[in-house]
């Protein structure tokens, strides 16, 4: 599942700081879920890795040494990370998540890989290591309303899996 | 028959736990297993965590040590076999017969199990083992037919394990050079087969470029599967057309023939995949447990659903069913 062009649009006019702002305050509440998360990157702590949203006019940039997390408009990400990884927004929160096998969607074409492939590779097993569920960790940042956030949440990610399941068969 | 499932981390181990696996095998962080990638494995602490899951769950741990020790540096096995016993790990499965002696010497309790790595493929070569370093059961190289299980079964005095779905190659294990040749390290000695530090992707026109160390694995046109850079999965130029040398990029299945896996005296069938995400070990542990429980005319649609994970997208039956000499 493709996210929506009409919301993606509105990204090109939107001001980077603003998007870098929310994204970082998602980027602190995960790393608050799960302090651990970059542990088992073990050396490849110190390379920076690209998230592409092939879907998206934004890439994000992880520095796990930080931890920090930038925001900026494509193209130009050649020189600012060592390793990237490239697909469907909604596949890569799955991934994210560990709900999609990545080198299933790797050898489906659904992702594709550049640059430093063993900092990747730890990457992926760390994110796949952890237990991140983004509408439970995120949710707590609606207060009051976060099972009504959590559940539609939820929601969207079930209906975007089910497409991409679907396709894997 | 027991369903061994792998786990490259705890939660990928909670996952097969879960979906229902008997057994499941894991390594330690290193390189005394064959599976040494970045970022995957066990800590001494996340293990004996896992074993402790495993157990409230009725399902045992089996350790893999499953690669060949270093000559000067066996001290980095021995602690790992003395870290695994100490754990309470239900099973050791090993490759170098060194260390298979030194762990029935120190620990002759100790359940030890043949690594497919150890290439033991023979009556005489199983029996070996099992009278020297008291074997319990022999992880079976994918080179043999069922007609030849059938024929081994009953003449060695151990059990039998054999992989059922997931990662082939080209079934010399634990004496493939192909990855040594081209990076300097093996999954034999390193536990790494093409090692992701030597690997290069690169998108050329629409093609998909794979590369490995200074060899061009592949070119995948846009839209077709794409598979592992293995030098055993390369596709080369062969008389002047590009062919796959050794084998084509796709997954072993042969849960189509459990049955007569079962009746050729097979007690444990095995999934390959520790390198592989949670969820993967999840939706094909799960299948499988489903497979082995409905009829043979059930578990094809079961099956089917499984072969999108695959490498290259497409399963083979390998050498279980092999049809050339």
């Amino acid at each position: 599942m493709e996210f929506p062009r009409l919301l993606a649009v509105p990204l090109n006019y939107m001001p980077l700081a603003a998007i870098e702002r929310a994204t970082g305050l998602l980027f602190t509440r995960v790393l608050k879920e799960h302090p651990d998360l970059f542990e088992r990157l073990g050396e490849y702590r110190a390379k920076r890795f690209a998230f592409l949203p092939s879907d998206l006019p934004l890439a994000f940039i992880v520095e796990p040494a930080g931890p920090s997390i930038r925001v900026i408009r494509k193209p130009a990400t050649q020189d600012l990370a060592d390793a990237s990884v490239e697909g469907p927004l909604f596949l890569l929160l799955a991934l994210l998540e560990g709900r999609c096998d990545a080198d299933a969607l790797f050898f489906s074409r659904d992702l594709s890989v550049t640059g430093d492939m063993e900092a990747m590779l730890a990457m992926r097993n760390a994110l796949d290591g952890a237990d991140i569920d983004l509408p439970r960790d995120l949710s707590k940042l609606a207060g009051p309303l976060a099972p009504l956030f959590g559940r539609m949440a939820q929601d969207v990610r079930r209906r975007a899996l089910n497409n991409e399941t679907s396709s894997w068969n | 028959m027991e369903l061994i499932c792998p786990a490259g981390t705890p939660a990928a181990f909670r996952e097969a736990v879960d979906a229902g696996a008997d057994a499941v095998y894991c390594g330690f962080r290193d390189e005394t297993n064959a599976r040494n990638f970045p970022g995957l494995n066990f800590s001494r602490d996340e293990l004996r965590d896992a074993i402790a899951y495993a157990r409230r769950h009725g399902t045992q741990t089996f350790v893999a040590l499953n690669t060949f020790m270093r000559a000067g540096d066996e001290e980095i096995w021995y602690r790992a076999a003395a870290d695994a016993v100490a754990l309470r790990a239900d099973a050791l499965i090993l490759a170098d017969f060194g260390l298979m002696a030194h762990v029935a010497e120190r620990y002759p309790e100790q359940r030890l199990h043949v690594s497919v790595q150890a290439s033991a493929s023979n009556v005489d070569a199983i029996n070996f083992l099992v009278d020297a370093f008291h074997a319990r059961r022999v992880v079976l190289p994918r080179t043999l037919t069922i007609a030849d299980i059938a024929r081994i079964a009953p003449k060695i005095r151990c059990e039998i394990e054999v992989f059922v779905f997931g990662g082939l190659c080209v079934m010399a294990e634990g004496r493939c050079s192909l990855s040594s040749y081209a990076t300097g390290k093996s999954p034999n000695m390193n536990g790494v087969c093409s090692p992701a530090s030597h690997v290069r992707y690169r998108q050329e026109g629409k093609e998909l470029v794979s590369e490995l160390g200074n060899y061009t694995i592949n070119r995948f046109p846009a839209g077709e599967a794409a598979g592992y850079p293995t030098l055993c999965k390369g596709r080369f130029d062969i008389a002047d057309s590009p062919a796959y040398a050794f084998e084509d990029p796709v997954s072993l299945d042969v849960m189509g023939e459990i049955d007569a896996l079962s009746a050729a005296g097979v007690s444990a069938l095995k999934i390959e995949g520790r390198q592989r995400g949670k969820a993967y070990v999840a939706e094909v542990v799960s299948t499988l447990k489903k497979a082995l429980s409905v009829s043979p005319a059930q578990r094809a649609p079961l099956l089917a659903r499984l072969r999108g994970l695959s490498e290259g997208q497409k399963t083979t039956s390998g050498a279980y069913e092999k049809r050339w000499r």
